[in-house]
């Protein structure tokens, strides 16, 4: 499906728009974050725990903290890791897809095997106890999440390099004597990019939820920085007579999360071609 | 001669997102009673539609249009309630569809798919169901019956997959089979072989066929009537005669022309040039028009009516209407 | 059949040997003596001899070369020798075992429940396709596939706990209580929790196969025989649509696992989940092994039963002929 059909159909249908629009909304905030006039940090007792207010529109917290400037913040932890780690898996998936589905034979079942294996292990325990013995920092933790998410990109893509290399214009260059790696990065990958969006989008979705999970147990984004997920393990303490400081992070993760998911979705209804027809 | 079928002033549009597709466009038909109709015609031109119509397996965006009406026995089966469509399918009249193994149930195994349709419409136990299953498969050659209708159809080779859809279909001796292009997937030895034992069962039984195919071919030595189809349109019936040896419509004679001979030898086969017309948009005149080496500029006006060139040999071109002009009622 | 089962086993065989050596190499690779709390005397008040603490050494697999210490380790392993727990010294292996049933407990009656949600609500949505009550099952999955299960748990225990006060908001027993019938009540709120995001991906799953399975030609084949149409959608399409969800479930085993772990520490259930939190915060390191080897058994099980239930139940692979759809 050629990219300016896609374009069309993504903007003529109303989910996608809409989630898109909702993302850029939340991308925008966290980048504008330092436009509010509170700082995310700084302590203020006399302040503490208020409910809404024209003051603090959303409260603040224990320490006094504003929820609304603490909540943009706390955005671009959640999503700078949930981009970092779904580049990593997404880099890492599609060289291993392309080059064990392009291969085929020995390399290719050695992979697979490889991918079964992280397929069947719990992923989130892992990474709580390998990160009980790592430095605890942002780096481990995207690289963390991105071993166990590299598995599902690698398999989307290891299938369509499988249909792909027996298309015509992959014969041809072979027959021209192209070498293997430029065939892979000059005529397997370009074609891959609408199923690699798609993979993208779902794994992003999935690490900001896995991220949000590890912080609140408290393996995830460390102190002082505060992520969506270590904002609840906080106002866990406070949820009865705040509620507000559970409420706000929760639904910033679960709107994010929703709107990759359905865009992610939505592209692949797209390119399923038994929906075009 | 009495008919087991009419049909008259058949539509059935498929409304889609594209566009309301005008699959069967007001034909009328009849198939005569203990006789093997060929129902030709290129792939979407609307006979796989038809026959669905008379199985009354038209489904949601299909619709078929009010003023149609199908007559099995004289009854008129369009009027019919599911409960008379449950009795109907399957005990007056049965269809073979052309791919056995997207048709059948991958799941479950051919017996339970045979002594279903038994025990859906006779009061049967399960043992004599079970019995009439195997005598089923023996009918249409299938070796070791008994032992194959534990199997399921991947077991099954592409052939011998056919013979049970077959079997099935003639379980319980429908007084009409519509054979819906049910050796196409085959190869042409075993094409033969399927196509010979359903002549030997007709002849036995005496049982209405209705071949729906798009290979002239096979239809030459099997069929009785023909019934040629265009663009969602019957353009000519008649006897096989008729239109083997008097073809009357262009189309049909283009479609002769594409058929492989073993008695005139030399020359060329001929392909049709073009294509059939967009059937969500189809042309106002004679929908072969375009692509006829006998038009003429009456053709673009409208849809020529039936003229009745011999008896039982209709056909609706302009070539045949009065003047070449006229009202477009043939009649 | 037979082949299939031995493929399995293999496989099982080699991941379970590669979690192991994970396992076994948290020990090994772990920054700093695990017997730091024993030997140092300004962090421990309880005091090992010399002797204890070689007992311990070995029985934690820390003397000699890797090799030679995992090979011994593992062995203890098979033998049902897990070791003593460092932060209680309690044998490992009973505590987990304690354990496990309410962990087994809280993820069966979530399964269970979402397999049987998922079933009707998406037939429902399959057969209804693009009809209000597709778009609501659907919109509702998308929601329950991104939610965070314990964000909902939070507010789950906010509305119900404590401003209605109907169930209670941790633990598994009320002290002092002895009933079924408690069990049940701290129960509810973690099972739904738990099934939220299952029951989500089942619906989708499910649906989609419907739609699929509905479009197949053999049920046009069924229709033409002349079955009445409720016998065709109970005897042929749901059957073909249910099959493949014994694969799905059995693909989120891995997940059904994590979800009890981070649904018990929201609800504070004692089951495996909150024991290993305990465990990671306190550096036992004996019982994280013992923890991630059981967890992984449990998982490699679950997968196991469910390829092999799928065998049995499709006739396409039971003979051995791999599905298509490879």
């Amino acid at each position: 499906m050629d990219r300016r059909a896609m374009k069309k159909i993504f903007f003529s249908n109303k989910m996608t728009v809409i989630c898109a629009v909702l993302l850029l909304l939340v991308i925008l905030a966290s980048l504008l974050a330092p436009l509010s006039p509170y700082d995310p940090d700084a302590v203020n007792v006399a302040e503490r725990l208020q409910g809404m207010s024209g003051r603090h529109i959303l409260g603040t917290d224990d320490l006094g903290r504003d929820t609304f400037t603490r909540a943009l913040y706390g955005g671009r932890v959640s999503l700078l890791v949930g981009s970092a780690a779904m580049c990593v898996a997404v880099l890492a998936g599609t060289f291993i897809g392309t080059v064990s589905g392009y291969s085929g034979g020995r390399i290719d079942m050695v992979c697979m095997r490889i991918v079964d294996i992280f397929l069947s292990v719990p992923s989130l325990l892992f990474i709580i106890v390998v990160y009980a013995f790592m430095p605890r920092n942002i780096m481990t933790l995207v690289l963390m999440l991105a071993s166990f998410s590299w598995t599902k990109v690698a398999r989307v893509v290891r299938a369509q390099t499988l249909s792909l290399k027996e298309r015509d214009f992959v014969t041809a260059a072979k027959a021209l004597g192209v070498s293997r790696g430029r065939i892979i990065w000059r005529h397997i990958i370009p074609n891959l990019m609408p199923q690699v969006i798609v993979a993208a989008s779902l794994s992003i979705a999935n690490a900001i939820l896995d991220e949000s999970a590890l912080s609140f147990l408290g393996y995830g984004v460390q102190l002082p920085m505060a992520s969506w997920g270590s904002m609840l393990q906080s106002a866990q303490q406070y949820i009865l007579h705040n509620p507000i400081l559970a409420v706000v992070p929760g639904t910033m993760i679960l709107i994010t999360v929703l709107c990759f998911n359905v865009m992610g979705d939505m592209l692949q209804q797209i390119l399923d071609p038994k929906l075009v027809k | 001669m009495s008919q087991i079928l009419q049909v008259e002033n058949l539509s059935v549009q498929f409304h889609t997102y594209t566009g309301t597709i005008q699959a069967v466009r007001d034909i009328s038909f009849g198939i005569r009673e203990n006789k093997v109709t060929a129902i030709v015609g290129e792939s979407g031109c609307g006979k796989s539609v038809t026959s669905k119509a008379v199985m009354g397996l038209i489904q949601k965006p299909g619709v078929i249009s009010k003023e149609s009406k199908i007559f099995f026995k004289g009854e008129d089966i369009l009027g019919y309630t599911e409960k008379q469509w449950e009795d109907y399918r399957g005990q007056k009249c049965s269809i073979v569809f052309q791919d056995a193994l997207t048709a059948l149930n991958p799941t479950m195994d051919i017996g339970r798919q045979i002594t279903e349709k038994i025990r859906v419409h006779r009061r049967v136990n399960r043992q004599e169901a079970w019995q009439e299953g195997i005598r089923m498969l023996e009918q249409v050659g299938i070796p070791g019956a008994a032992m194959r209708m534990r199997q399921y159809p991947h077991e099954f080779s592409g052939g011998m997959r056919q013979r049970v859809m077959i079997a099935i279909a003639l379980t319980l001796h429908p007084q009409l089979l519509i054979a819906d292009e049910p050796t196409t997937a085959l190869d042409v030895t075993i094409q033969a072989d399927i196509l010979d034992m359903m002549k030997e069962i007709q002849r036995e039984q005496g049982m209405t066929i209705i071949l729906i195919t798009h290979d002239l071919g096979i239809v030459a030595n099997f069929a009785q009537d023909i019934i040629v189809m265009y663009a969602g349109k019957v353009v000519e019936k008649g006897s096989a005669e008729d239109i083997f040896y008097h073809p009357a419509h262009p189309y049909t004679e283009a479609l002769l022309r594409a058929v492989p001979r073993l008695d005139i030898s030399g020359g060329q086969l001929e392909t049709i040039e073009g294509a059939p017309p967009n059937m969500a948009d189809p042309p106002a005149g004679c929908p072969f028009a375009d692509r006829c080496k006998k038009k003429r500029p009456v053709c673009g006006t409208g849809f020529p009516g039936e003229a009745e060139i011999a008896e039982g040999h209709q056909v609706c071109c302009w070539l045949y209407m009065d003047d070449g002009g006229g009202s477009g009622d043939g009649r | 059949m037979k082949d299939l089962i031995m493929k399995r086993l293999a496989q099982m065989a080699v991941v379970f040997v590669i979690v192991s050596m994970f396992a076994f190499s948290i020990i090994y690779f772990s920054p700093g003596d695990p017997l730091y709390l024993y030997t140092s005397p300004s962090v421990s008040t309880y005091k090992m001899s010399e002797e204890q603490l070689d007992d311990m050494r070995a029985s934690l697999g820390l003397e000699g070369n890797v090799v030679q210490r995992y090979i011994d380790w593992a062995g203890k392993m098979l033998k049902g020798d897990w070791g003593l727990s460092i932060s209680n010294h309690q044998p490992v292996k009973k505590q987990i075992l304690d354990r496990l049933p309410n962990t087994i407990g809280l993820m069966g009656a979530a399964l269970v429940l979402s397999v049987l949600l998922a079933i009707p609500l998406g037939l429902l949505a399959g057969y209804h396709k693009n009809k209000w009550i597709d778009n609501l099952i659907s919109a509702v999955s998308y929601l329950g596939i991104s939610l965070p299960a314990f964000w909902f748990g939070i507010m789950l225990i906010i509305v119900f706990s404590l401003k209605l006060g109907w169930l209670p908001s941790a633990g598994m027993r009320t002290i002092g209580v002895e009933s079924a019938l408690d069990v049940i009540r701290h129960g509810i709120l973690p099972v739904i929790v738990l099934s939220v995001n299952n029951t989500a991906v089942f619906v989708r799953y499910i649906r989609s196969n419907t739609i699929e399975q509905k479009e197949e030609e053999y049920v046009m084949t069924v229709i033409s025989k002349g079955v009445p149409r409720m016998q065709v959608l109970l005897r042929h399409v749901l059957k073909n649509c249910l099959l493949p969800i014994i694969t799905i479930v059995g693909m989120n085993f891995g997940t059904l696992i994590t979800g009890s772990f981070i649904v018990e520490s929201v609800f504070g259930w004692p089951g495996l989940g909150t024991l290993c939190m305990d465990a990671i915060n306190s550096r036992d390191y004996t019982m994280i092994m013992g923890i991630t080897v059981l967890t992984c058994i449990v998982l490699l099980i679950g997968n196991f039963l469910a390829d092999i239930l799928y065998g049995f139940a499709d006739p396409r692979i039971k003979q051995g002929k791999e599905a298509q759809n490879g």
